[in-house]
């Protein structure tokens, strides 16, 4: 190789290794947001802890396919809600339950025939539930839904993204939102007021 | 006619998701702002929602990301 060709070619090492550092360095910022994600996807701590990992190893082994400038949050839930369809949900394959349609307003109406309407004014209305019952009320919500509710409601992504992350179309993002949130109200209600 | 607050029960979502169109907007405004049984369940809604977010928040553990710092540099063949 002649002199300038060795040149050129080191310079895009570097540039190759800047670029790397960097991705990693965005990347590694947004893993408590990515975790707490992964949290609610799954059934355990340990399940969330592993498939953070599997995600980000997976992400530094393929950096050269993201593109530079778009979501990186978007891209790394991507991954890892393949790596959660592939692992876990092979095994409960069981038929996708259907969450019952309980009204918008079942929960706010359980709550005021429990303790009058007027109790719904109150600001800690909501803290009547404990922080326990909702964190299970989640994880019930049939996987196909609560899917959907973890990233708009707790990721904070927009239809968009949780479209793009889950590669639906965004009028299915909207229906499942809707219904997996209905459902989330309904076992807040039984397991609160039962 | 569908019962307006059964209408504005189906709006209450795509209202606090600010995703109405506007004419649904304005429907659902005109009813909330006479019907005080729709407003409390979607002041209820909204704290609901806060307070989902909040409960279901769980900071990662540490050692999780001392772990993924350790991925670092991982090769695309490896």
């Amino acid at each position: 190789m002649s002199e300038p060709e060795t040149e050129t070619e080191a310079r895009r090492i570097a540039t190759q290794a800047r670029d790397r550092a960097r991705f990693e360095e965005e990347a590694l910022s947004l893993a408590d947001q990515v975790y707490r994600v992964a949290r609610r996807l799954v059934g355990s701590r340990e399940e969330a802890e592993d498939l953070v990992q599997e995600t980000y190893a997976r992400a530094f082994r393929s950096w050269s396919s993201y593109t530079a400038g778009t979501n990186m949050r978007a891209w790394l839930l991507r991954i890892l809600t393949n790596l959660n369809v592939d692992r876990g949900r092979k095994i409960q394959r069981t038929p996708q339950t259907q969450p019952l349609e309980e009204s918008d307003y079942y929960l706010a109406n359980k709550m005021a025939s429990a303790a009058g309407e007027d109790v719904l004014e109150s600001d800690d209305v909501v803290e009547r539930l404990s922080q326990d019952s909702v964190v299970k009320a989640l994880s019930e919500i049939p996987p196909q839904f609560r899917d959907v509710v973890v990233l708009v409601d707790i990721g904070d992504f927009t239809y968009a993204d949780a479209a793009q992350i889950l590669d639906i179309p965004i009028g299915t993002v909207m229906s499942r939102l809707h219904r997996g949130r209905r459902a989330l109200k309904q076992h807040l209600a039984e397991e609160t007021l039962a | 006619m569908m019962d307006p607050c059964e209408r504005c029960e189906e709006l209450m979502q795509d209202f606090l998701d600010r995703t109405l169109t506007d004419v649904e907007w304005r429907e659902a405004e005109t009813h909330l702002a006479g019907c005080e049984y729709c407003s409390r369940r979607y002041r209820f809604e909204e704290s609901l929602r806060k307070y989902v977010r909040t409960s279901a928040i769980e900071r990662m553990p540490p050692e999780l990301m001392a772990k993924l710092d350790e991925l670092r540099g991982l090769d695309a063949t490896a």
